[in-house]
């Protein structure tokens, strides 16, 4: 089915039939026919002209109401619900999980929900789609919403009815008075293609903004819709070629365009030699703003060939890039930090060393990685005048809005952010960069422009999840009782994506107001339970003179997987040095938490775990196996995990040939979607654990694409089980980031079991096992 | 420039573009086909696969002169949301994506595979899809969809 509306307005949707709305999500998002709308402007009846929601002060016109039901919500004449939010499914399913919240709260059928998302003039700002939080937290701003307006539906149907509320029952949209059946009358009836006109309550802003709790929702004991394992919406069009991503997006006269960058720290574009591109018909403009250079032509191939063609002549950067990964590692463990948090603080740590019959101490390196994305970065804008209208599939669209406005130097509410899906992006698309360089190239021009990165702009300009090092001790009394546990993370805050100018803006002289936002500090050990504690996190500074390419940005669980890839491996280390068994060793210090307890024996006893100590009796031959054991707790939720592997002595390669895990994350709101985010971050922390590394020297970023930068592929990938373990009494807290932190002490701990060699390095490649297995037996470095 | 006739799809379409011009670029663009799509422009992903003649091509390092002559498939060519293909509803059944970027690798890949070998193994189908990428982890679920899709061949032959 084709969109050929010329004009589709908020109003209009109203009036419209919910077949055609529930069109848009199917074949191409909402925004593709909101799109449209420009064309008859229309007065934003929702706009508010100031909110004063504790901190939260915007300017007249920028943010839709909260406080307005109809912000959140559309009753279409046929019945028909359209639910708006600021929340976007990037990949993840929330499109459809956050339908079945609503759709359960209104008692609707599912398929009569219809999800708006991301459109910062049509949505409200319920911040930005990070931390796996849509579900914990977009999910019960959207239902207590819902639930506001089944009160007033209930409320209108009273009065037609002359009957108390008490007596209303709802099915399927149609409300009825108990005992007369007679007396139905649908949502549609009561008030399709009108608006509410209703005030509720909204406290605080965005991700932490509590709406209508005054409003009270379903008891979950009457779930039908949530819990169930309903079929995502956007799938069938993904698999046929009629689902619109970004770059499928057409904006008509859009040009297209593509960034100049080099492969190491932007200086100043000395030369720019137009005569290198003469050659090539169908180009535009050459488009050059302090030390942007992009190229912008009629035809996608014109700017490819343009972009790879044009000569520019740069400047000597005042940033130099690290020499090497070592480089980068002095740097972070001799630079005075620019933030110190200590996350834990518990008995004398100094004074438990000391008395020690035993101490055990060891560092974890990892490396600069990258998101990856399937898609490189691509946006549209349409600059006109002191006005522009992006479309993206940015995480945050009201903070791709904010950024844009301070670039054009305009009012909030003269940018427009349109979210169209882009591929996953696992919180690369907090940064977005594409939609930058398309404004600075319209602008240019006077028209739409589509801004598409080629495959190495993305792989050198992915700000990237940054290189980590932990430090972590323990010590251990006379009768082998774990007495004292001191952990240091040092890690680099990120450089972009909270909010901080981004590559364009930092190329036409925005400066950064400050040193970005630190990496997290959660998986460092706080789910034990040890007399003496220390968690240290330092940030240590990052931001340059200059764009640099190992500029940095959260990536899926920001940190936290080089943390527990440090706090487990070392929980292995004392299990190992103490003769223990590692589930029983954990089991014994783990706080009193009965979910993590049952996670872990939920787990040992799936996997067919066997109580001994690691690592195994090492035999001679050739390939070993062996098994090991990891968990964590984050945000709420709680991955238990054991690996099988096979490491192949000759070679030095690692197979992962099993995992399975089970995982506690509250309440399930649709089991499928929460099983395939587990698989998906099961091959993803696989694939960061044995294969991904940016590599880098003085002269640039050398992984400049698929090749020079490996993932997990087909012929690689484990066996998978998961085992959910559901609490529906307790709030969901979200799936789609946090079983990764576990994959790669696990897969570590597994190999000691197979080797009784430690790695303490990521990625396990090759080489480093096959050096490893060399240097045998050095299990732990005593101090 | 140059007119180049393609057929698509089943279609004679005619096209003006720079002979050079990769066949991935005219597909999108001026055919306005989605289902194939840019993943690298270096044949490292397989989101760009079409079936020319057959056998799974890289459109993006395709040029379009190359392609005149031969029949070619997209994913548009197998089926749609109101009428799947088999292999499309294996996937539907399976659940079997997350953003569904790399899809159109997967699932014409896969029906090279299936045409070729009508019954594989898990073994066949991982090394089939290995030069496949899919940066959301969701394997397990391709070969899945997969094996689904075989089976339903088979029972419907």
């Amino acid at each position: 089915m084709n969109i050929d509306t010329k004009s589709i307005s908020r109003r209009q949707l109203l009036k419209g039939s919910g077949a055609l709305v529930v069109s848009f999500s199917l074949y191409g998002p909402l925004s593709r026919a909101l799109a449209q709308a420009q064309e008859t402007p229309e007065p934003r009846p929702y706009a508010v002209e100031r909110v004063d929601l504790g901190t939260f002060l915007p300017g007249p016109g920028d943010y839709l109401d909260p406080r307005e039901l109809d912000s959140w919500l559309a009753v279409m004449q046929d019945g028909g619900i359209t639910m708006f939010t600021g929340k976007v499914d990037i990949g993840t399913g929330t499109r459809t999980a956050l339908a079945q919240i609503v759709a359960e709260e209104l008692d609707v059928p599912f398929a009569r929900v219809t999800m708006a998302m991301g459109d910062t003039a049509k949505t409200v700002d319920q911040g930005r789609t990070v931390g796996s939080n849509t579900i914990p937290r977009g999910g019960p701003q959207l239902r207590q919403a819902a639930a506001a307006a089944r009160a007033e539906l209930l409320k209108l149907a009273s009065i037609r009815f002359g009957a108390p509320v008490e007596q209303l029952t709802v099915a399927d949209g149609v409300v009825s008075v108990s005992g007369s059946p007679e007396k139905n009358v649908s949502y549609g009836e009561l008030i399709g293609g009108k608006h509410f006109n209703v005030k509720i309550t909204a406290a605080g802003y965005q991700t932490a903004m509590v709406v209508a709790p005054e409003v009270k929702a379903k008891s979950y004991k009457d779930y039908k819709i949530v819990g169930t394992s309903v079929r995502r919406v956007d799938l069938p069009p993904k698999f046929t070629g009629e689902y619109t991503y970004t770059p499928d997006f057409r904006v008509p006269g859009m040009l297209h365009g593509r960034p100049v960058r080099p492969h190491t720290a932007v200086a100043k574009p000395l030369r720019v030699d137009q005569s290198s591109i003469a050659h090539i018909p169908g180009v535009v403009k050459v488009v050059q703003e302090g030390s942007f250079v992009g190229v912008v032509a009629e035809t996608e191939w014109a700017a490819i060939q343009a972009a790879k063609a044009l000569k520019v002549t740069w400047s000597q950067p005042q940033t130099q890039m690290p020499a090497n990964r070592e480089a980068v590692d002095t740097y972070l463990t001799d630079t005075k930090p620019v933030r110190e948090l200590t996350a834990a603080k518990k008995g004398n740590v100094d004074l438990a060393f000391s008395g020690a019959s035993k101490t055990l101490q060891a560092t974890y390196h990892w490396p600069f990685q990258n998101h990856g994305m399937m898609l490189p970065s691509c946006a549209i804008a349409d600059v006109q005048g002191n006005k522009a209208t992006i479309w993206t599939g940015a995480q945050g669209p009201f903070t791709t809005r904010d950024r844009i406005s301070t670039m054009m130097n305009v009012a909030k509410k003269n940018v427009e952010v349109r979210y169209v899906e882009a591929s996953g992006c696992y919180g690369r698309l907090t940064a977005d960069d594409a939609a930058e360089d398309a404004v600075l190239m319209s602008r240019a021009v006077g028209k739409p422009v589509r801004v598409q990165w080629m495959r190495a702009d993305e792989q050198v300009w992915d700000p990237k999840g940054p290189q980590q090092l932990t430090v972590v001790r323990a010590a251990i009394d006379a009768q082998g009782k774990v007495t004292a546990w001191d952990y240091l993370d040092l890690s680099f805050p990120w450089t972009e994506s909270q909010g901080t100018p981004q590559l364009a803006e930092r190329q036409i002289g925005i400066e950064p107001t400050n040193s970005g936002n630190p990496n997290g500090a959660g998986g460092a050990g706080d789910i034990y339970d040890f007399e003496n504690m220390k968690i240290e996190s330092k940030t240590i500074p990052w931001m340059f003179a200059e764009p640099m390419p190992l500029r940095t940005a959260s990536l899926r669980s920001p940190g936290e997987p080089p943390r527990v890839f440090a706090t487990e491996s070392f929980i292995d280390e004392i299990a190992a040095e103490l003769r223990m068994d590692p589930v029983q060793l954990r089991l014994a210090y783990l706080k009193n938490d009965k979910r993590i307890s049952e996670a872990l024996r939920t787990v040992a006893e799936q996997s067919g775990w066997t109580e001994r100590p690691s690592p195994a009796r090492v035999s001679s031959e050739r390939i070993l196996k062996g098994r090991g054991v990891a968990v964590d707790q984050r945000g709420g939720s709680i991955p238990a995990v054991v690996a099988e592997v096979e490491v192949d002595t000759s070679s030095g390669k690692i197979r992962v040939t099993r995992i399975t895990m089970a995982y506690d994350c509250g309440l399930i709101i649709n089991p499928d979607g929460v099983r395939n985010q587990i698989e998906g971050n099961i091959m993803q922390g696989v694939s960061r654990t044995l294969l991904e590394e940016v590599n880098f020297d003085a002269t640039g970023v050398k992984s400049v694409d698929w090749v020079s930068y490996p993932v997990l592929r087909f012929q690689d990938v484990p066996d998978v089980q998961i085992h959910l373990i559901n609490r529906p009494e307790l709030p969901a807290t979200g799936a789609a980031e946090t079983p990764i932190v576990v994959i790669p002490a696990v897969i570590a701990n597994a190999i000691f079991d197979a080797t009784g060699v430690r790695l303490r390095e990521i990625p396990f490649t090759p080489e480093r096992v096959l050096n490893a297995l060399k240097a045998r037996p050095a299990i732990t470095q005593r101090l | 420039m140059a007119r180049i006739t393609l057929k698509v799809n089943g279609k004679s379409r005619m096209v003006e573009v720079d002979p050079e011009t990769p066949l991935l670029y005219v597909l999108r663009n001026d055919l306005e086909l989605h289902g194939p799509r840019f993943g690298c422009g270096l044949a490292q992903c397989g989101a760009c696969s079409v079936i020319m003649n057959g056998n799974a091509i890289r459109s993006c390092v395709t040029p379009v002169s190359a392609a005149k002559n031969h029949e070619i498939t997209t994913l548009e060519g197998l089926g749609t949301v109101a009428k799947p293909h088999a292999l499309q509803a294996a996937f539907i059944e399976e659940q079997a994506a997350q953003c569904g970027y790399c899809m159109n690798g997967m699932i014409i890949n896969a029906k090279v595979l299936l045409d070729k070998n009508p019954n594989p193994s898990e073994d066949d189908i991982k090394k089939a899809l290995d030069p496949i990428l899919c940066r959301c982890g969701t394997h397990l679920r391709v070969i899945r969809a997969i094996r689904r899709a075989a089976g339903s061949t088979r029972v419907k032959a």
